[in-house]
C-alpha cells in the first residue's frame, strides 16, 4: 500500500468536504421540497391545459389582451417603484452612514417591513382617502379644490409599494455603502474632487454591483405585488397586475394549469429583467471595494 | 522638471486646536514649515498627530487657531481647495481604477488636457519606478507597490505640501527601510515640503529635518533629530525617544553636574531645566556601558543577541531594572558593573 495514500476523510477535507458540510442537507432538502419540486410541477402542469394542445395556455394568454396586458401593467408599476426606491435609498444611506444614532433611524425605517403590506394598505386607505388627513389638510389650506384621488388607482399601489419596499432597499444599500472605506472619499476630496464628482467617480462605481443586486431583489418584490394592488388599487383596471390574473385563474376559474402558465410567465419576465441587470453590472466594475494589504 | 512642487515660502500653523466634545485632541499646536523642509510629527498612538494632519489636510475642521500658506488663510477652505497631496495609512487607492487612473485622478479633477495628464502620470510613475504596472488594478499589487502608487497620486498634482499619515506602518521591516529611503529621495527631488506622521522614533530621526514631538495633543518639543536624540526637553519625551532607563531619584549638588542615586549607586548627571530635590533620571541603553569598576553592580537576567552587539536586561540588588547594550558576549546570570558618562545621564524635574 502506498504511504502517500491519505485516509478518505482527509482526502475529502482537501476538497472542503467534512462533517460540517453535511449540515447543508436540511437546507438543500427544504429548497428541493418547497421550491424546485413545486416549480417543476407547475412547469409541467402548465403544459397540460384543460383543453387544446400543450401550448394552449400560453397561446390563450398571448391572444387575449385582457391577459397579456397585465405584464405591461405590472411593469408600469414595478419598474418605477423599484427605481424610485433604490434612487431614494442611495442618498439616504450615504447620509445615515455618517450619523451617530444610526440604529434609531434604522429601526424607524424597518418598522414598515414588520407591519406587513395589509396593515400599511389599511393605514393608507384612511390617511390618503377622500376624507383622510391629507386631503382634509389640502382642502383646509385651499391648496386643492376637490379631494386628490390617491387610493383605488395607480398612485395608491405605487405609494404603498414605496413605503413597504423602501426600508428593504435602504437596508441593503446601507450595508453596501458602509462597506466602502471612507478614506477613499477623503482621498478624492484631497485630490480636489467635490462631493458630486466624488460620488460619480468613486462611490457610484463601487456601489454599482450592490445596487444591481438591490434593484433585482426590489424588482422581484414589486413585480409580485398582490395585496396592495387589490386593497389600494383598481384591480379591475389600471392595477390589474399579473398576480391577480393568476389568482383568478386558480381560485375563481379553478384552472390550475392556466394559473401555472401565468406563474411561469411571471418567472420568465423576472428572470429576464434580473439577467439584464446583472449583465449591466459587469460592465461597470466587479471586484473588491477596498484594497487591503496585498 | 515637470513633476515639481508649487512655489511657496512657508506653511504656518498658528495655535491650532481640535476638540471632540469634551476631549481636546489637539491643543494650541504651532509650527512653521519652510519650503523644502521635511517635518515629522512624532508621538505615541492617540497623541493627536493624525488629528493634526487631518486638520492641515482639511479633512477635519480646526476648532481654534489658523492655518496659513504664506498669506492665504487655509483653515476655512475645504480639502478640495487646499491643493495638498496626501498619502493615507492604508493608501486609500481607488480599487476600481487602474494604477494609471488612480495616479491621474487629481489631474482629471483639475480638467487638464488628456496629453498633459498622460505625460505627467508617466513622469510620476517613473519617479516611483512603477512604469510597468501602470495598467494593473491596485488589488494586483504588493503592499510596497500600492504605497508607491499612493505617493505618485499625491505628488502628480505638484502640491506645495505632501502629508503622510504613517505610510510605512503596513509594510514589513525590509520594505520599510527601502521605502524610507525612497520617500526621502522623492522629497528631495520634488523640493516640496513634507509633513510626516509617525510613532516610530527611528523613522522620524532618519527622515526628518525637524521633529515635533506631540504627547496628549500638545507640542512637547520641536527640534532637529540630533537635538531630540541627545537632549529631550522632558522626561516623557526622553522616554519616547528611547531613554529606556528611567528612575526616580533624590538629587544633590556635585562637581560637574548633579549627583543622583540609582539603586544605591551614585552617578553624576546633567540637569535639563530646573531640578528640585527629587528628579527623574533618564539614560539610554546605549549609554550604560560595561566597565570593570563602574558604580552600578547588577546581575544580567536576559541577554538578546543582535548580531553586532547584545541588548541586556539586568537587575540590581534592590530590584532596580536596567537596560543596557554590550559589545562583548554576556549571558544571563553574569555579574556586571556599569557606568554612564555624566553628559549622558539626563536629570529632569520629577
Amino acid at each position: 500500500m502506498s504511504a502517500a495514500r491519505l485516509p478518505l476523510r482527509r482526502r475529502l477535507r482537501e476538497y472542503g468536504l467534512d462533517s460540517v458540510t453535511l449540515l447543508i442537507i436540511p437546507a438543500a432538502l427544504f429548497v428541493l421540497a418547497l421550491f424546485i419540486y413545486p416549480f417543476l410541477y407547475g412547469l409541467v402542469l402548465s403544459f397540460h391545459p384543460k383543453a387544446g394542445g400543450w401550448l394552449a395556455n400560453y397561446t390563450k394568454f398571448f391572444a387575449d389582451p385582457f391577459l397579456y396586458d397585465t405584464i405591461r401593467i405590472t411593469l408600469v408599476i414595478a419598474v418605477p417603484v423599484t427605481v424610485l426606491n433604490v434612487v431614494l435609498s442611495v442618498p439616504v444611506a450615504l447620509r445615515v452612514r455618517l450619523l451617530r444614532n444610526q440604529r434609531l433611524l434604522t429601526t424607524i425605517l424597518v418598522i414598515p417591513i414588520t407591519l406587513g403590506t395589509v396593515m400599511v394598505a389599511e393605514g393608507l386607505l384612511t390617511y390618503l382617502g377622500p376624507r383622510g388627513w391629507l386631503n382634509r389638510t389640502l382642502l383646509e389650506f385651499g391648496l386643492v379644490d376637490s379631494p386628490v384621488r390617491l387610493v383605488h388607482n395607480y398612485w395608491g399601489v405605487m405609494l404603498s409599494l414605496v413605503i413597504t419596499g423602501f426600508p428593504f432597499t435602504f437596508l441593503l444599500t446601507l450595508s453596501y455603502v458602509t462597506g466602502i472605506d471612507p478614506a477613499l472619499e477623503q482621498a478624492g476630496a484631497v485630490l480636489g474632487a467635490r462631493p458630486r464628482e466624488r460620488f460619480r467617480r468613486i462611490l457610484l462605481p463601487l456601489l454599482a454591483p450592490g445596487l444591481a443586486i438591490t434593484l433585482a431583489l426590489a424588482f422581484v418584490q414589486a413585480f409580485t405585488v398582490f395585496p396592495s394592488a387589490i386593497l389600494l388599487g383598481a384591480p379591475a383596471g389600471p392595477t390589474r397586475v399579473i398576480s391577480i390574473v393568476a389568482y383568478q385563474a386558480a381560485f375563481e376559474q379553478y384552472d390550475y394549469s392556466m394559473a401555472s402558465a401565468i406563474a411561469m410567465l411571471m418567472a420568465a419576465v423576472q428572470l429576464l429583467i434580473i439577467t439584464l441587470l446583472l449583465a449591466a453590472r459587469t460592465l461597470v466594475f466587479r471586484g473588491p471595494v477596498s484594497t487591503g494589504k496585498g | 522638471m515637470a513633476v515639481a512642487s508649487r512655489d511657496f515660502r512657508e506653511l504656518r500653523l498658528e495655535q491650532i486646536s481640535r476638540d471632540f466634545g469634551q476631549f481636546h485632541a489637539l491643543r494650541d499646536v504651532s509650527l512653521t514649515v519652510k519650503r523644502g523642509e521635511f517635518v515629522a510629527l512624532l508621538g505615541p498612538s492617540g497623541c493627536g498627530k493624525s488629528t493634526a494632519l487631518n486638520c492641515i489636510a482639511g479633512l477635519l475642521q480646526v476648532t481654534g487657531g489658523a492655518i496659513y500658506l504664506d498669506d492665504q488663510r487655509l483653515d476655512e477652505l475645504g480639502p478640495e481647495d487646499r491643493g495638498f497631496g496626501m498619502v493615507f495609512q492604508n493608501y486609500a487607492l481607488f480599487p476600481h481604477m487602474s494604477v494609471r487612473r488612480n495616479v491621474g485622478f487629481g489631474l482629471v479633477t483639475q480638467r487638464r488636457p488628456k496629453p498633459e495628464i498622460t505625460r505627467r502620470v508617466d513622469e510620476a510613475l517613473a519617479l516611483v519606478r512603477l512604469e510597468t504596472q501602470a495598467d494593473k488594478l491596485p488589488g494586483q499589487l504588493s503592499g510596497g507597490q500600492q504605497q508607491r502608487v499612493a505617493i505618485a497620486r499625491a505628488i502628480v498634482v505638484a502640491p506645495p505640501l505632501v502629508l503622510m499619515d504613517e505610510p510605512l506602518s503596513n509594510l514589513d521591516a525590509k520594505l520599510r527601510l527601502e521605502m524610507r529611503a525612497e520617500i526621502r529621495r522623492i522629497h528631495t527631488m520634488l523640493g516640496c515640503s513634507t509633513i510626516y506622521v509617525t510613532h516610530d522614533q527611528e523613522e522620524a530621526l532618519s527622515l526628518a529635518d525637524r521633529i515635533l514631538v506631540m504627547i496628549d495633543g500638545q507640542t512637547r518639543q520641536i527640534g532637529t533629530p540630533e537635538e531630540l536624540y541627545a537632549r529631550p526637553a522632558s522626561a516623557d519625551v526622553a522616554e519616547f525617544m528611547g531613554y529606556r532607563n528611567l528612575f526616580s531619584s533624590a538629587t544633590e549638588a556635585a562637581d560637574g553636574g548633579i549627583a543622583v542615586s540609582i539603586g544605591g549607586a551614585r552617578l553624576i548627571g546633567t540637569p535639563v531645566g530646573a531640578v528640585a530635590a527629587r528628579a527623574t533620571v533618564a539614560i539610554r541603553p546605549d549609554d550604560l556601558r560595561l566597565t570593570g569598576d563602574g558604580p552600578i553592580a547588577a546581575t544580567v537576567e536576559i541577554a538578546e543577541y543582535h548580531g553586532r552587539d547584545f541588548y541586556a536586561v539586568a537587575r540590581m540588588a534592590d530590584g532596580t531594572e536596567l537596560y543596557f547594550r554590550s559589545d562583548t558576549r554576556i549571558a544571563s546570570g553574569d555579574a556586571v558593573r556599569l557606568d554612564a558618562a555624566p553628559a549622558r545621564v539626563l536629570v529632569y524635574a520629577a
